[in-house]
């Protein structure tokens, strides 16, 4: 490896992207030939599936669960699709686990990359736009079948406020006032949060909200894990706020996700 | 056409140095020294936004002295050699002697071949861990590679601030006497050195992940 030195006109300044792009290893390169023939017959790989977001007082709360499927194959039960973007965002993702979890792994090395170079880091709207743009460059993968959507929150540390953003696969970004769910299980997740869900919501509350989410969705969907109790595999939950990404402790997460059973235990075998 | 004159190389080379000496000089010095659970970078830099000291990896910090323009280049440039590789690889894979080598390749095919010999002098620092001693990659403006194993000083007046830094210098010492003795050396008999006249960072192995941190105006006051 040689010092990558530019010429002043071919500079990729802070971008990581156009960097990998000028070194010669572009992201997001397409599989062409007999790859892209047996992608378009739809080879099953691994997806990730549910992924919830929603604010509260102080900031947000972002949980997904554990489960990759493989057409009708549990593919992993273990599976980490929420992230830290950096010190004050987070990342979840649905869709191509293995493709997904590259963009988000560039995704958190630009945002470090452009920190470092310029000094100081990007507004949570940059950050968000910069993952629109690797969207859409993604889009011939996602025409292939690996379509890749996630999730992004944070901290707005301009307007103190914590944000959520959903994308389309063209790398469409939109951004929610209160509340999202992505993912096969995204659409019942969303409406138990969209019942549940109050103005002020306390750190605690947002959580056992986002957990009994994910178990409702676990619930009707098929490909959305639900709390394992045998062998201990809990959501991963992760909340964002003044201070920063923190990712809450499985023992938390284990007795939040008790007190929702132990809650619908108790309402019996009618519902 | 006019035949140029015959100079020899060595007076060649000899001329580049001098110049490229003369522009390390005009700038301020910088020292860095391993203590007691990280590395301290300190530098006599009155500008708060135009830094000389800066963070590249997990582990690795950069620093400059001479033409800014030049080094922060050099800066950039390392920035992406260490994030290109820890996202080809893994971040364990990152190392500060490949990056020191890197940039001496450069400086040295720069002082050989082009017009003009850069005018830096640069630091690579490297946080040790249990196993790896930390280490100090001191490189000059020909791509000279010095590595140091406790403290090294970069700049004009290296010497004369390297002889009153190393009288005081003590194997595993505590950041807050490394950095009196960093400003006392650094000022010399003459002067005083405030806080804001200074920059100072440290990769320090109280930081989690990334270790390099930024010591502000108020930090520097309460450790001196």
């Amino acid at each position: 490896m040689t010092l990558p030195v530019f010429d002043t006109r071919e500079d990729p300044g802070p971008n990581f992207v156009s960097l990998l792009a000028k070194s010669g290893v572009p992201p997001f390169e397409p599989f062409t030939g007999a790859a892209s023939e047996l992608l378009a017959k739809g080879i099953s790989v691994p997806h990730g599936t549910t992924i919830a977001a929603l604010r509260y007082a102080e900031g947000i709360v972002m949980a997904g669960d554990r489960r990759a499927t493989e057409g009708n194959f549990i593919a992993h039960r273990r599976i980490e699709k929420v992230f830290a973007a950096d010190k004050y965002s987070a990342v979840g993702i649905a869709g191509a686990a293995g493709p997904a979890v590259e963009m988000v792994r560039l995704f958190q090395t630009q945002l470090e990359h452009y920190e470092k170079v310029e000094g100081v880091n990007l507004s949570l709207e940059g950050k968000a736009n910069q993952l629109s743009q690797m969207i859409r460059s993604n889009l011939t993968m996602a025409m292939q079948g690996l379509v890749i959507v996630p999730l992004f929150a944070g901290w707005d540390l301009n307007r103190k406020i914590g944000r959520i953003f959903t994308y389309d696969v063209t790398g469409g970004r939109y951004e929610e006032v209160a509340y999202h769910s992505i993912g096969s299980g995204g659409k019942d997740a969303r409406t138990t949060i969209k019942l549940g869900i109050k103005e002020g919501m306390s750190r605690s509350e947002a959580v056992a909200l986002a957990i009994s989410a994910l178990y409702e969705a676990a619930d009707e969907d098929s490909a959305t894990g639900g709390p394992d109790l045998i062998r201990g595999i809990y959501p991963i939950v992760a909340t964002v706020d003044r201070n920063g990404f923190s990712r809450l402790e499985d023992a938390e997460v284990a007795a939040a996700s008790q007190a929702v059973i132990t809650s619908k235990s108790s309402a019996g075998g009618a519902q | 056409m006019t035949v140029p004159f015959y100079v020899a190389p060595e007076q060649v080379m000899k001329d580049r140095a001098d110049y490229a000496r003369k522009g390390i000089a005009r700038g301020r010095s910088l020292i860095g020294t391993i203590y007691k659970g990280g590395i301290l970078l300190a530098a006599e830099n009155p500008s708060k936004s135009l830094h000389k000291i800066s963070e590249i990896y997990d582990r690795i910090a950069f620093a400059g002295v001479g033409k800014y323009n030049e080094f922060d280049q050099l800066r950039v440039a390392g920035i992406r050699h260490a994030d290109t590789k820890g996202f080809t690889y893994s971040r364990d894979d990152v190392d500060a002697r490949s990056l020191a080598n890197v940039y001496a390749q450069y400086l040295g095919q720069v002082f050989t071949h082009e017009m003009k010999p850069l005018e830096v002098e640069i630091l690579v620092a490297e946080l040790g861990s249990e196993e790896i001693p930390s280490q100090l990659f001191h490189i000059l403006y020909d791509g000279t590679v010095m590595d140091e194993g406790h403290f090294t000083v970069l700049g004009g007046d290296s010497e004369a601030i390297a002889e009153r830094f190393g009288a005081e210098f003590k194997p595993d010492w505590s950041l807050g006497t490394a950095l009196k003795a960093a400003v006392r050396a650094l000022a010399g008999p003459d002067k005083n050195l405030a806080a804001r006249d200074l920059e100072v960072a440290v990769l320090s192995k109280n930081n989690g992940r990334r270790t390099f941190d930024r010591l502000g105006s108020p930090a520097l006051e309460k450790l001196l």
